[in-house]
């Protein structure tokens, strides 16, 4: 069997890589944008005209909302919120789907029947709704946003993690570990979790695009992240309102979403296809 | 049939396990359905609390709640006063049925249409193009998309209403429908071409084509089958993307369909208004599950043997 280097395999496409550049630019200019320009997230600019078009002369690179907010720093200001809602949700449901899956597929039997129908049961719920109400119900705080889409996009890690793991503890070093009378709970965070990172990663890389997307979906609905914080689909949604006078207002934060939805979902299945083609 | 029949058992908890969780999350959140501005004499409030049995335990409400089910009533609204959640269901569900089941047409047969196209054409420059375009509709969300659509095709250009709905007309409807479909149209589209490529190469499509019948033949003949499969599998989840789809796409383009209600009547604290489209919703999923487990033996002879 010839291993060839997920990452060599991953630059052998060319999408890939380049949507990786792209998102690392996004990712930079998301982080450190907003200190080249001079307005702050929520200052309104009196000065200029209210929704004046962008323009590279003055210093509203993006122009101005409709209440006269810089939208260049908004925009950029909301994808930090966005991604960060992105990649903490992705952990919360990551290490949801892992320590399941491990326990599950370690365990196996009975108790791996059990687990697996729950999971079945689970993934017949139309869990959207549930988190729309969720957010709906209890308000709108963050930590609530992280949790409730953590707890939705568990599933499918649970799954690949048991498939894997099942395979994993028949190799050798794990029954060594077994023989030499290590606990069960230390062999799976040892010698289990250890060896299927890799798989989880690419999933987990998978999973941060749906995340994004659930996170702009419900702040779209108002339901998401509140004044004055925003995010891409907070923009969106202030964008669609005032779209007839301020059209740019809709077109750079959509822009932005939808590049970096392009970006994530190219990377991850890059990713994917790297690892497939390694464990052929 | 047999899977399908076991699904169909399934759904019944699944549902009822839905309606538990929905009722329960519902009165653990904050507020109730008659907190306003004003505060009302207590003994009026008692008044409002005792019709609607608020004032009774929550086991009591809930056992209540099911029986009043079991006989196919939903209850009154809270928000809607006169109404019951039934008559509000029986006018919203139509329309964004209408709409839903438009844009599934839509998606399903475009789609396939597309893929079959790439697959035929495989690393052509129009495989490419079609691909290119279809990464993007999977990755441009329908909120996105519907507002945009409206700048263009109603802002600027002025052909179509931006919203609206005189009684389904089909210049209401043509933008909220290809919003909609436009995500699950190119990810049918993918799934289509990505089937098609695995089967043109199968053995006994070469058999066929090498007996000298008509390309096209073997295409919709011998190969479309077995490639609508995934597509197939696909139809639960479009169901539900499509469903979560109307919620924005009803809000935005002002739809009177049930999608708009969920979330209004969520944070106006609609108990049973919400319960009810929750349950609508659910069903809607059960029965596309069960469509597609039916649909699995008439495209697959295996799965009818089985």
């Amino acid at each position: 069997m010839t291993r060839v280097p997920v990452w060599q395999s991953f630059t052998q496409r060319r999408s890939a890589p380049l949507a990786l550049c792209l998102l690392g630019l996004i990712v930079l200019a998301v982080l450190f944008g907003p200190l080249f320009s001079p307005y702050a997230v929520d200052f309104i600019d009196f000065e200029g005209d209210w929704s004046s078009p962008p323009t590279l002369k003055g210093a509203h690179w993006f122009g101005t909302d409709s209440l006269g907010r810089d939208l260049f720093v908004r925009t950029l200001e909301g994808g930090r919120i966005s991604l960060l809602v992105g990649v903490l949700s992705t952990l919360v449901a990551a290490g949801i789907g892992v320590a399941y899956g491990a326990a599950a597929g370690y365990y196996g039997g009975r108790t791996d029947q059990l687990m697996m129908r729950a999971v079945d049961v689970l993934y017949a719920l139309p869990f959207m709704f549930l988190v729309i109400l969720l957010m709906a119900l209890f308000g709108r705080h963050l930590v609530l946003m992280f949790v409730a889409i953590g707890a939705v996009n568990w599933l499918d890690m649970a799954r690949i993690v048991r498939g894997q793991t099942l395979a994993l503890k028949q190799r050798e070093f794990v029954i060594a570990a077994r023989l030499s009378g290590a606990p069960d709970a230390q062999i799976v965070r040892r010698h289990i979790v250890p060896n299927l990172l890799g798989v989880a990663v690419v999933y987990a890389s998978l999973t941060i695009p749906q995340v994004v997307l659930i996170e702009s979906f419900l702040s779209f609905l108002g339901l998401g992240v509140q004044a004055p914080a925003t995010s891409w689909g907070a923009l969106v949604n202030d964008g669609a309102r005032e779209m007839e006078s301020t059209p740019w207002s809709l077109v750079f934060p959509a822009g932005f979403l939808t590049l970096t939805l392009l970006c994530l979902n190219a990377v991850g299945e890059g990713l994917r296809q790297a690892l497939e083609r390694r464990s052929v | 049939m047999m899977r399908a029949l076991s699904r169909l058992l399934i759904a019944m908890p699944t549902l009822f396990v839905l309606v538990t969780l929905a009722f329960f999350m519902m009165r653990a959140a904050p507020g109730g359905p008659f907190d306003g501005e004003r505060s009302l004499a207590p003994e009026i409030e008692a008044a409002i609390a005792s019709q609607y049995h608020l004032d009774e335990s929550l086991i009591r409400q809930y056992a209540r709640y099911l029986v009043d089910l079991s006989r196919g009533d939903l209850g009154p609204s809270f928000q809607y006063e006169g109404y019951r959640v039934t008559e509000l269901i029986a006018t919203g569900l139509p329309v964004s049925a209408l709409v839903g089941g438009l844009a599934l047409g839509l998606a399903l047969i475009l789609g396939v249409l597309i893929g079959v196209v790439a697959a035929q054409r495989r690393n052509h420059l129009i495989d490419h193009i079609l691909m290119t375009l279809s990464a993007l509709g999977v990755c441009i969300p329908a909120f996105v998309i519907a507002p945009l659509m409206i700048l263009a095709f109603a802002v600027t250009l002025g052909w179509l209403p931006a919203g609206g709905w005189n009684e389904g007309q089909w210049r209401d409807v043509l933008l909220p429908v290809i919003a909609l479909a436009l995500p699950q149209l190119a990810y049918v589209a993918r799934l289509t071409r990505t089937a098609m490529v695995d089967v043109l190469q199968a053995p006994y499509i070469l058999a066929a084509r090498a007996k000298g019948l008509p390309g096209r033949w073997v295409l919709l003949r011998h190969a479309l089958r077995p490639a609508l499969i995934p597509v197939l599998s696909y139809l639960g989840p479009a169901a539900a993307a499509l469903i979560t789809g109307s919620v924005v796409i009803e809000q935005i383009f002002s739809i009177p369909g049930l999608g708009r209600y969920f979330v209004q009547a969520a944070l106006n604290r609609d108990y049973t208004l919400v319960l009810g489209v929750v349950l609508v919703y659910g069903a809607l999923i059960v029965v596309f599950n069960f469509v597609v487990d039916v649909l699995y033996g008439v495209l697959d002879p295996r799965v009818r043997a089985a």
